[in-house]
């Protein structure tokens, strides 16, 4: 009996849609077994987290085909709360999964559900906090914790029932890219130490893959399109035809003309085989790639002095900050949380005042504008589009800003007319926003901001928990709109997006910017990296493998090959 | 961070008791201390409550703004008592002695000065144990104490539950409340009120949405880890009664019972000196 769950012919549709989610799907998972699940969002990847984890068809009610079963038992006949006691899901969000007041009472809720009573309770829930080490926070908040504490302890959460197997709905959707490295490592450790199963779903392939992996499934449109070892997998070109992406170092092999094959062991970049002959394409193509071009020299648009701003009046949020922005420049703000990206921009917006420090715009001092003066030149786009959405129907809710300015109705119809068709959006203009996809929220949000014209406009986590497509479809809208002369600044976790879409990047870290220089130099910098919890990229390894010495220049001229050749 | 339950951690006789006997004598307190108006009773409760302060070992700088801001309450009730009705105390005692040799509406009387007295002691017997209530009871703590009561326990963890969201919800009504602000809605006091109440729904409506999320992942969160498995639940943070806890609530009782009877035997709330 060493199969824990298993699928056969299985299929499910929501009572609510008229087709079904998931269709055929074999596979099983055994005990001690991890697995990556992978796919493009609407995949029904996470339809299936939920028939796994009872949430499907004991919550969300729908019709099943086919059989799941949890050792050997049908799950349909069994109880969420059976499920529940061998199945441990960690949420995506684990922010608002967080239930407890303090870090202890939330590792003790399922016991506390299950009627365990004192002194048992106590010694599980410490020997748990210890475990996910995260035992000398037992009485704090979750307002106190910082990202990858939180997720210890939801891990700590469903550790404490003694689960078999363990699914982690995309864990590093949230987290800046060492605190998901740290994740992957801690999931990797923990599995080691407990034996349990292990289900990762998440389309950052290369971050998840960073620790190995048993298997890898691969689904689209609600099929299992894939279920084999990461080597195979990666050696075809599944990944990039269903809309994931696949890691940089391979993308970079594959331009160099390498055809990769299961043996040269692509799953990680550590474990890649880059032989003679593999090395000396890498170098054919280095020398032959197109050297990055220098960006035009344009002027000063924003020109902010020596900033400096406290929440509290104890510490800064902000120290000293000085920061030249030029017109048409398309720029990264990258950092931990808490290193002061978010506080900066709201300092721009105007949300909050500076303690000290000046802030130029088009060397007019910024200072006397109010939030709304401010809001006509520098526009701010909030992570969650849920967050600014206030209308029923598109037209209403990008006209919103130019109705406040009390501009008259005749101009209001044309400028939202042409931002919608610049942002994609004519064909829905008159439908509600509540049919619009996630991503085309965004862009909704977007044109919103657009539509009052500003020449800067500032994203908060363009792109956070989309997909590659969707990923790609928003920046690359956001390039357009940068080719017409708007300056974009983003606020970022993701270093491919830096990597493919920014000019410069500046590197914050408490409070202070330790770095501000282009992408390719901060990411192979390994002292910045460690102080912005960024992650160093995969191809300054797979240079060195190559023997290439400048890695620098290697990660520059790749930027600059899929920016020319790739993209075009 | 600012908590509906000003908590303030210590290690006290007032701390030690559960959340569930401190509410129920909370109650019985202030029944006690709003049913009579007799001066020597309230003379003692206050006296009572600051001994009740000092034996928790929370530090009046500690609860300064709770204290100042029921101060300035005071004050601002007790003047307007007298603005209002300066002949209060002579209609309750029966009697009318000017004080100062002043007459008139507005004299001061000795019976007015009384009443004024009485209120002020009720004040001071009432306040300082609501103060204590809130600074010494553990949220989760009262949670798990309110369904050892009897109250049941979805009902007792929402109150938990929504102590956690506080902070979430204000940081987030904060930031939505700033972007709107920047597309142009005003929420100022310059705007006329239709126009603000409109500007509200650009606020509350992404509010509600976001919540509305947040409710949907709060719920899987807490059924996937078997919240509602079984008719009773066990409490990290409960405490069993103690004796202390029984004690507590029996004075508390003992209190109502003085202040019922005293009821009798002033025929009446009041205690008259004057007669």
């Amino acid at each position: 009996m060493d199969t824990l769950l298993k699928f056969e012919n299985f299929g499910f549709k929501y009572d609510a849609q008229s087709a079904p989610t998931l269709f055929d799907i074999n596979f099983s998972i055994k005990k001690g077994e991890k697995v990556l699940i992978a796919g493009p969002s609407g995949c029904g990847k996470s339809t299936l987290v939920h028939c796994i984890n009872g949430l499907v068809p004991f919550s969300y009610k729908g019709k099943i085909t086919g059989s799941l079963s949890l050792f050997g038992k049908e799950t349909r006949d069994l109880s969420l709360f059976e499920i529940s006691k061998h199945v441990g899901t960690v949420l995506q969000d684990s922010d608002a999964q967080f239930v407890g007041l303090t870090v202890a009472e939330d590792i003790a809720f399922a016991l506390e559900n299950d009627c365990v009573g004192e002194p048992e309770l106590h010694d599980r829930v410490m020997q748990v906090a210890k475990l996910v080490n995260i035992h000398d926070f037992m009485g704090h908040a979750p307002t106190e914790l910082s990202g990858g504490q939180k997720q210890r302890v939801s891990l700590g959460g469903v550790l404490v029932d003694d689960v078999e197997l363990l699914i982690f709905d995309e864990p590093l959707a949230n987290l800046d890219p060492a605190t998901g490295k740290q994740a992957i490592e801690l999931i990797d450790e923990l599995q080691k130490k407990t034996g349990v199963a292990v289900i990762i779903v998440e389309h950052r392939v290369e971050d998840v893959l960073h620790r190995s992996v048993d298997r890898m499934v691969l689904m689209d449109k609600g099929r299992i399109v894939a279920d084999t070892t990461p080597d195979e997998l990666l050696s075809t070109d599944l990944l990039a035809e269903k809309g994931v992406r696949e890691p940089l170092y391979l993308s970079a092999m594959k331009y160099a003309g390498i055809t990769v094959t299961p043996d040269m062991k692509p799953g990680s970049i550590d474990t890649v085989r880059i032989g003679e002959d593999e090395a000396r394409h890498i170098q054919d193509w280095y020398e032959k790639a197109p050297s990055d071009k220098a960006p035009a020299d344009t002027d000063t648009i924003l020109d902010v002095k020596h900033l400096s701003f406290s929440y509290d009046g104890k510490r800064k949020a902000i120290d000293d900050i000085s920061v030249n922005v030029k017109a048409g420049e398309m720029l990264a703000i990258v950092g931990t949380n808490g290193a002061g990206k978010s506080t900066f921009s709201k300092v721009l917006c105007g949300f909050e005042k500076e303690n000290s420090g000046e802030i130029f715009f088009e060397e007019k001092d910024f200072s006397q504008y109010s939030i709304k003066e401010r809001a006509d030149r520098i526009g701010y786009v909030m992570q969650n589009p849920n967050q600014m959405i206030s209308k029923v129907m598109i037209f209403d809710e990008v006209a919103l800003g130019l109705k406040s300015r009390g501009v008259s109705d005749e101009e209001i119809n044309t400028r939202v007319e042409n931002t919608l068709k610049i942002c994609g959006l004519w064909p829905f203009r008159k439908w509600p926003v509540s049919a619009l996809s996630y991503g085309q929220k965004k862009r909704v949000t977007i044109a919103s901001i657009m539509v009052l014209e500003p020449k800067v406009i500032i994203l908060d986590e363009p792109t956070a928990g989309q997909d590659y497509r969707h990923y790609t479809e928003i920046m690359e809208f956001l390039t357009t709109l940068n080719k017409r002369g708007i300056t974009v600044i983003m606020i970022t976790h993701d270093m491919h997006l830096m990597l493919e879409y920014a000019d410069r990047a500046i590197a914050f870290s408490d409070g202070k910017i330790i770095k501000d220089a282009d992408c390719a130099a901060i990411l192979t910098d390994s002292d910045i990296i460690e102080r912005a919890s960024l992650k160093e990229t995969s191809l300054y390894e797979l240079c060195k493998k190559a023997g290439i010495p400048d890695g620098t220049d290697f990660v520059r001229r790749f930027i600059a090959y899929e920016r020319e050749v790739v993209r075009q | 961070m600012n908590n509906l339950f000003n908590y303030i951690e210590k290690e006290s006789p007032v701390h030690r008791l559960t959340g569930a006997t401190k509410f129920v004598c909370l109650l019985l307190w202030n029944f006690a201390a709003m049913y009579t108006y007799d001066t020597r009773y309230l003379l003692v409760m206050a006296i009572l409550s600051f001994f009740l302060f000092a034996l928790s070992k929370i530090k009046l700088k500690e609860v300064s703004f709770m204290l100042g801001f029921t101060a300035v309450f005071v004050v601002l009730n007790n003047i307007l008592v007298y603005i209002f009705s300066p002949q209060h105390g002579t209609e309750i005692y029966g009697t009318c002695t000017y004080l100062f040799g002043l007459s008139g509406k507005y004299a001061p009387t000795a019976e007015q000065l009384f009443y004024h007295l009485n209120y002020f002691l009720k004040y001071l017997a009432t306040i300082p144990s609501v103060i204590l209530f809130v600074s010494t009871t553990n949220p989760s703590e009262f949670a798990a104490s309110l369904n050892k009561l009897g109250v049941s326990y979805s009902v007792a963890y929402s109150v938990a539950l929504a102590l956690r969201y506080i902070p979430d919800v204000q940081k987030e009504y904060y930031e939505i409340s700033k972007a709107q602000q920047a597309r142009g809605i005003e929420m100022s006091k310059k705007a006329p009120l239709i126009k603000r109440i409109k500007s509200a729904s650009a606020i509350l409506i992404p509010l509600i949405l976001t919540s509305m999320d947040r409710v949907e992942i709060v719920s899987n969160a807490m059924e996937l880890r078997c919240f509602g498995k079984n008719k009773k639940r066990t409490w990290y943070m409960g405490r069993p009664f103690k004796w202390t806890d029984i004690a507590a609530m029996l004075f508390c009782v003992l209190l109502v019972i003085i202040a019922v009877f005293l009821n009798f035997y002033n025929k009446g709330r009041f205690f008259n000196p004057f007669i």
